[in-house]
């Protein structure tokens, strides 16, 4: 019954897409010719309360199926295929997105909610903008509906309930992981927003600095979302897959990059078409691009169609049907595009030195770096249609790359720091002439240190250019009165450059060991000693493991206490290694136990990996400077709207 | 910005959508073929692997006799299940040459004592240099070569049982 419940209501979010698309596209065409809001039909009444009811009704479907897991109904094909009794309960309800069905039905979900909250609170565009951005947002997602509701049905009944189920992937059994999709989720659909305010926006010609601020807060959100995700996606990878290795060019991590790259050139151009009415039509391409992107990813996943350690259960069937819908969606927005951008005015003019000069650059950049990973994720399919295998990785991703990530964090040193319109070097000659002496001890460290590798050396040294940089703007600034969106970029750059400084680090310091000890060995790698002083067996849930026991010191420093584990789960029969990690604030000590050898001495591999932490606080310090600046915006509108109220209010008692 | 150029996104896109409607229902092959069949071995001389076993070079291919190469290691598992195999073939009368990858001796010792040793030769490659050369891309795999150093066959993965024969008959089919 449940099961059912969630179907019913699954349908009925449909039913109600539709009808969100009609009267919202009968709103804009009836009212056409006239920007006056007051002659909206009356059929407008609908469309919203309808966006607001689809994402109630996706709510209650998304929590149907989460019940059907919590309580292992067996006699759901999903939960039979994808859970198990025995499983903690965490892991059961976290099963209910680990496959294809259920994570389709949480996409949906959140692109209609998503829908629904700017259908109830924006409110600060004309109503033929809204009533357009909503109905594109319907006809979105009523796509996703019927892919779910004729392909993909997560709520399918088996004739005879299973016994048992088939367990989950125990790589997927895993806290972070856990959590890891969902939260990438919330970032590529809710990029579609952009998406559909792009669509509402060219299908009303109305591209404003009000329609880009009105923008701003929804593509901030979800870039913060996508920052998160990719950040600790990264950080699961690191420590579960038991390889040391923190990106891989997978074409999966690729498909989570790509969104990010568009969403962050996006942020970036939206800024400029709030402040200052300039790239309008750049800003509505980009629009279109970042949602198209999480779309693309979806399908070069899903389908099959590109190999992949990430594989989900792959069925030709449903890839055509999400590469229809690719072709509809995207295809249909790019035809609008080319018929409408043209009708869109120019926007302002600006000097080459100035900040829009800079961030246009950044933005050529990142839409530079979004290309060679799009192109080095399709080359394959490309080679493989004139018969030709070939697979793309870090060889050609790592130098081409740096090509465009080089200038772009050189001018992103200096942007912050230009004023809007027209701007000189002589005026900020302070902080550049700091930013050159950063650059300068950087080069001097580095080659002091020596036996460092080109791509490497830049990074450590632009890491330290660009940490200088990045505080420069509140130089000679009282700290207490920036404004909090201007913290948010401050620690969003300082965030960049932190990132980029354990990414050069470990690549250029990682001390790599692997031996093989006997109990009460010793085995060195950097300035660790790492000893081993037992092997045990240890149970969990539903695995048996082999532990071993390390003591490792670092430079004869009080020592502590390791426990790597090989894993072996029995349902699905599967062998895991969990790697054992100790942090200091200079580095991590990373181990992992392999398999005995004949004469009774374990496998050990060991890493150091000095400062590669700050990876991934990086990645979550650029996440919380974008925190910071969506409240600061949004705060700011708050402030905005009581003034308006305000104002009215007493120009009414002035009436009176 | 002129018009035709906010075309272009929508072409792009569309060149992507025909490609992939082209290779979507194409069958996946998850085999890497060589590229070197029916080409000539190309000059290479490996290591020995084990002290007391004659290593593999390219010139030993040119005294007439068809050969298999068999690239294995004592870490693939795939490889212990195929020994069996390897060693019905030696019986038959076919000779065989391995390329032992990413390996250890003491390991190999141990592999050939567990799984028997087949081979007249064994060249240890630490660097898949060889494997690479004859487009091998994984472990095992077997290759037939014919008596001037011709590669005439390439057989991807385990030799399961019913794959003795087939083997044979390529080996002979070298040989004439």
């Amino acid at each position: 019954m449940i099961a059912e419940l969630g179907l019913a209501a699954l349908w009925m979010a449909a039913a109600l897409a539709i009808l969100q698309v009609v009267t919202g596209l009968l709103t804009v065409y009836a009212g056409r010719g006239g920007s006056d809001d007051s002659v909206l039909p009356e059929i407008a009444r609908l469309t919203r309360p309808s966006a607001v009811m689809q994402g109630l009704l996706t709510i209650f479907s998304f929590a149907m199926l989460l019940w059907v897991f919590a309580i292992t109904d067996l006699s759901v094909r999903l939960v039979a295929e994808n859970s198990h009794s025995m499983k903690p309960l965490v892991f059961k309800i976290a099963a209910a997105w680990g496959n294809h069905e259920g994570s389709m039905l949480l996409w949906v979900t959140i692109m209609s909610l998503a829908g629904a909250l700017i259908a109830l609170v924006e409110r600060r565009l004309p109503e033929r903008t809204m009533q357009a951005t909503i109905a594109a947002q319907g006809l979105v997602a009523l796509g996703f509906y019927a892919f779910l509701l004729l392909s993909s049905n997560p709520f399918d009944r088996l004739t005879f309930p299973a016994l048992e189920g088939a367990g989950l992937n125990p790589l997927l059994q895993d806290l972070g992981l856990a959590f890891h999709p969902p939260t990438l989720y919330v970032g590529y659909v809710g990029l579609s927003i952009a998406f559909s305010f792009a669509v509402g926006a060219l299908l009303t010609r109305e591209v404003t600095p009000a329609f880009a601020r009105a923008m701003r807060p929804w593509i901030l959100a979800a870039w913060i979302f996508l920052t998160l995700g990719i950040t600790a996606g990264s950080y699961w990878a690191y420590y579960e897959l038991g390889w040391g290795g923190w990106w891989f060019w997978d074409p999966v991590e690729n498909a989570s990059l790509m969104p990010w790259l568009a969403a962050t050139a996006l942020l970036h151009s939206v800024s400029v078409l709030a402040a200052r009415d300039a790239l309008r039509t750049w800003t509505i391409m980009l629009g279109v691009v970042a949602f198209s992107m999480s779309m693309l990813g979806t399908f070069l996943v899903r389908s099959g169609i590109l190999t992949s350690v990430h594989a989900f259960a792959v069925d030709p069937q449903r890839g055509t049907f999400i590469l229809i819908l690719l072709a509809l969606y995207i295809g249909g927005a790019l035809l609008l595009f080319a018929l409408r951008a043209g009708s869109i005015v120019e926007g302002k003019r600006f000097a080459v030195a100035s900040r829009e000069g800079a961030l246009v650059f950044n933005n050529v950049m990142l839409s530079a770096i979004l290309a060679i990973v799009l192109l080095g994720t399709l080359y394959p399919l490309v080679t493989e249609a004139f018969g030709v295998r070939v697979s793309v990785g870090p060889p050609y991703f790592d130098p081409v790359s740096a090509i465009f990530v080089i200038p772009m964090l050189l001018v992103m040193m200096v942007g912050p720091l230009l004023r809007w319109r027209q701007d000189s070097a002589s005026r900020i000659k302070g902080q550049l002439l700091a930013i050159l002496a950063a650059l300068a001890v950087g080069i001097i460290v580095v080659v002091l240190i020596g036996g460092v590798h080109v791509l490497p050396f830049l990074g450590l040294v632009l890491a330290l250019a660009l940490a200088v940089a990045s505080l420069s703007p509140l130089k000679g600034r009282k700290l207490r009165r920036v404004p909090l969106f201007t913290w948010g970029m401050v620690l969003a750059h300082f965030g960049i450059a932190m990132a980029l400084f354990g990414m050069a680090s470990d690549s250029a310091f990682t001390k790599e060991k692997l031996t093989a000890v006997g109990v009460g060995e010793t085995a060195m790698v950097g300035p660790w000693s790492v000893k081993l002083d037992g092997v045990e067996p240890v149970a969990g849930p539903n695995w048996t493991a082999m532990q071993g026991n390390l003591t490792a010191s670092y430079r004869g420093e009080q020592p502590i206490t390791l426990t790597p584990q090989s894993r072996s789960f029995w349902a699905p029969p599967q062998q895991t290694k969990e790697s054992a990690l100790s942090t200091r604030w200079n580095g991590q000590l990373y181990a992992v136990i392999g398999e005995q050898s004949a004469q009774g001495r374990w496998q050990l591999r060991l890493w150091w990996k000095p400062f590669v932490i700050y990876i991934w606080l990086g990645g979550g310090l650029v996440a919380l400077g974008g925190l910071l600046s969506l409240i600061g915006r949004m705060m700011a509108d708050l402030r905005l709207r009581m003034a308006k109220r305000n104002r009215a209010l007493r120009a009414g008692e002035a009436a009176a | 910005m002129t018009r035709w150029r906010l075309w272009i996104p929508l072409l792009l896109f569309a060149g992507f959508i025909g490609l992939a409607a082209y290779l979507l229902p194409q069958p996946k092959d998850d085999f890497v073929h060589s590229r070197m069949i029916g080409k000539a071995m190309p000059f290479f001389q490996l290591p020995q692997a084990l002290p007391d076993k004659p290593t593999v070079t390219s010139a030993i291919f040119a005294d007439g006799k068809p050969r298999l190469l068999n690239i294995f290691a004592s870490w693939c598992v795939p490889c212990a299940a195929e020994a069996p195999q390897l060693q019905q073939l030696r019986q038959a009368g076919a000779t065989i040459v391995g390329v032992d990858i990413r390996d250890r001796s003491e390991d190999l010792t141990r592999f050939l004592a567990q799984n028997g040793d087949p081979y007249q030769a064994i060249g240890a490659d630490d660097v898949s240099r060889v494997q690479f050369l004859l487009g091998s891309s994984g472990v095992p795999e077997t290759f037939v070569i014919d008596g001037h150093g011709v590669i005439t066959y390439q057989h991807i993965g385990d030799i399961r049982a019913d794959d003795v024969p087939m083997l044979l008959a390529k080996l002979r089919e070298a040989g004439a």
